[in-house]
């Protein structure tokens, strides 16, 4: 992680977080919102691994719970774990593997609802489960399908993909 | 996409490093959230996150402002067409609503000058009256609730513009919910549908006491402890009660209009009635609210009247 990689993803994060805060809540289908924050951090994630996923979702976490006035640490807690879980799924994928950007975003959406759901549970707070899987976490998670690729792409132009190292061994053996 | 996999060329052992490297970091992070959460909820309102939190918000506010302006005539173009849709059947309702209204008007404007008479005969000392003694500080929201777990809003109106905690919140429909903290240049509103929201009522008709608390969705409420000898009846008016006893006082003044009773059940092992309130608020819409603050003067009186109490009593 370059100190430069790491100020562009903060500050992408940041602007991902305002937007969240004061445009992407506004737009409700159901009860469910896009979520640009966490979209924006698992294509980070993917095209930069699991620390640099990890931290951005820790700072980025801060940063909402902060604009939101919402409990501090809560959405780091969960975010950090999900750019973890991103990265890690991002080295490991191959590319046999069918969509895993739309895996990742569903993974991810499923897994922070779900997280969130058992921490304000343990907080006290809680919600019936019908509203929360049908009303909030389905169109959440339409909405956040169609907005991976485009945010994929834009993401992939601040931090291009690594070009894979080719082991000499490799090169010479084919020669 | 993901046609570049981070690394695939490097050796078992770097890898082994480089995973346990990530577990080590997201570890760290995971424990430093987790002991946030711990010190967030264990220090009182005015301990150093809670202040260091207020500084960020007071930071953000004009990005977050910015950000709603961009976004705002979308909305409201999106608004003005989903609202034609239900422009004709809205119509024929306010029309009925507007006849029964002016009915209304012409029996209350007689109540309220008998009322004032009695007042005068009686040298009655009322708590604050809404919306009288209160004067309106007009904010926009720019911050719409996060989750399902939380209902509240942020409002860009801050303590510079004269908004404090505790203030009630309203709009022109009815009671929003309550300031619960207050920055400079911004303010958070707890909503009524909040878990953590209460507000002691009474059924306008009938002055059944209860408290009006969150429903089972983000946009529903209930009329809680209402005794089974109460009559309520759907179609009635909930409004805030604005009780007051020598120690305390509640934070709503009294005549604020919350919504109106749609489902009335009770059972035999229940102690209190089932009762269904729909919010005259649309708090899927929230665009702007009122925050309410009490006049110096109305205050002033309201402090003499209890001091004069006390003074009786004793």
């Amino acid at each position: 992680m370059t100190g430069v990689e790491a100020l562009k993803a903060g500050g992408l994060l940041t602007f991902a977080a305002l937007v969240q805060v004061s445009i992407a809540e506004w737009i409700e289908v159901g009860e469910g919102h896009p979520d640009v924050v966490l979209v924006t951090l698992v294509a980070v994630a993917l095209l930069r691994g699991p620390v640099f996923g990890a931290v951005s979702g820790f700072w980025v976490g801060l940063v909402l719970d902060t604009a939101s006035f919402g409990t501090i640490g809560l959405t780091s807690l969960l975010l950090t774990i999900a750019g973890y879980w991103t990265g890690r799924f991002g080295e490991l994928t191959t590319r046999a593997s069918a969509h895993p950007l739309l895996i990742a975003v569903a993974f991810a959406t499923v897994g922070v609802a779900l997280g969130s759901a058992v921490l304000h549970f343990m907080l006290g707070l809680t919600v019936p489960a019908s509203y929360l899987f049908l009303g909030v976490l389905l169109p959440t998670l339409a909405l956040n399908m169609l907005l991976a690729y485009p945010l994929y792409g834009l993401c992939a132009r601040i931090f291009p993909p690594r070009v894979p190292r080719i082991r000499r061994e490799g090169v010479t053996a084919g020669v | 996409m993901l046609d570049a996999p981070v690394r695939r060329g490097e050796g078992p052992s770097s890898r082994t490093g480089r995973a346990f490297r990530a577990r080590l970091v997201a570890a760290v992070l995971v424990l430093v959230s987790l002991g946030l959460i711990t010190v967030y909820f264990r220090e009182s309102s005015d301990g150093p996150l809670h202040a260091a939190q207020r500084i960020g918000v007071s930071v953000l506010m004009p990005f977050e402002v910015a950000g709603e302006r961009v976004a705002r005539p979308f909305r409201d173009g999106w608004a003005y067409v989903s609202d034609l849709f239900e422009a004709k059947s809205e119509n024929d309702e306010l029309r009925a609503e507007l006849e029964e209204a002016r009915d209304r008007l012409i029996a209350e404007q007689i109540a309220a000058r008998e009322n004032k008479r009695l007042r005068e005969i009686l040298g009655y000392i009322g708590g604050p009256s809404f919306p009288a003694d209160f004067e309106p500080i007009a904010a926009r929201v720019v911050s719409r609730p996060p989750s399902p777990y939380q209902q509240e809003v942020i409002i860009a109106a801050g303590s510079d513009a004269g908004v404090r905690k505790d203030a009630p919140v309203v709009t022109d429909d009815g009671l929003v919910g309550l300031v619960t903290e207050v920055t400079s240049n911004s303010a958070k509103v707890t909503l009524l549908t909040d878990q953590q929201s209460a507000v002691s009522s009474v059924v306008l008709e009938s002055n059944a006491a209860g408290v009006v608390r969150h429903g089972t969705s983000a946009s529903t409420l209930i009329l809680d402890r209402v005794g089974k000898d109460q009559l309520v009846e759907e179609g009635n008016l909930v409004v805030t009660a604005g009780w007051r006893s020598q120690r305390f006082e509640s934070l709503y003044p009294p005549g604020i209009p919350i919504g109106k009773v749609k489902s009335v059940g009770q059972q035999d092992v229940d102690l209190y009635k089932r009762i269904q309130v729909a919010p005259l608020v649309d708090f899927d819409s929230l665009a702007e609210v009122i925050v309410l603050r009490e006049r110096p003067e109305a205050r002033r009186a309201r402090t003499r009247g209890t001091q004069q109490g006390q003074t009786t009593q004793q």
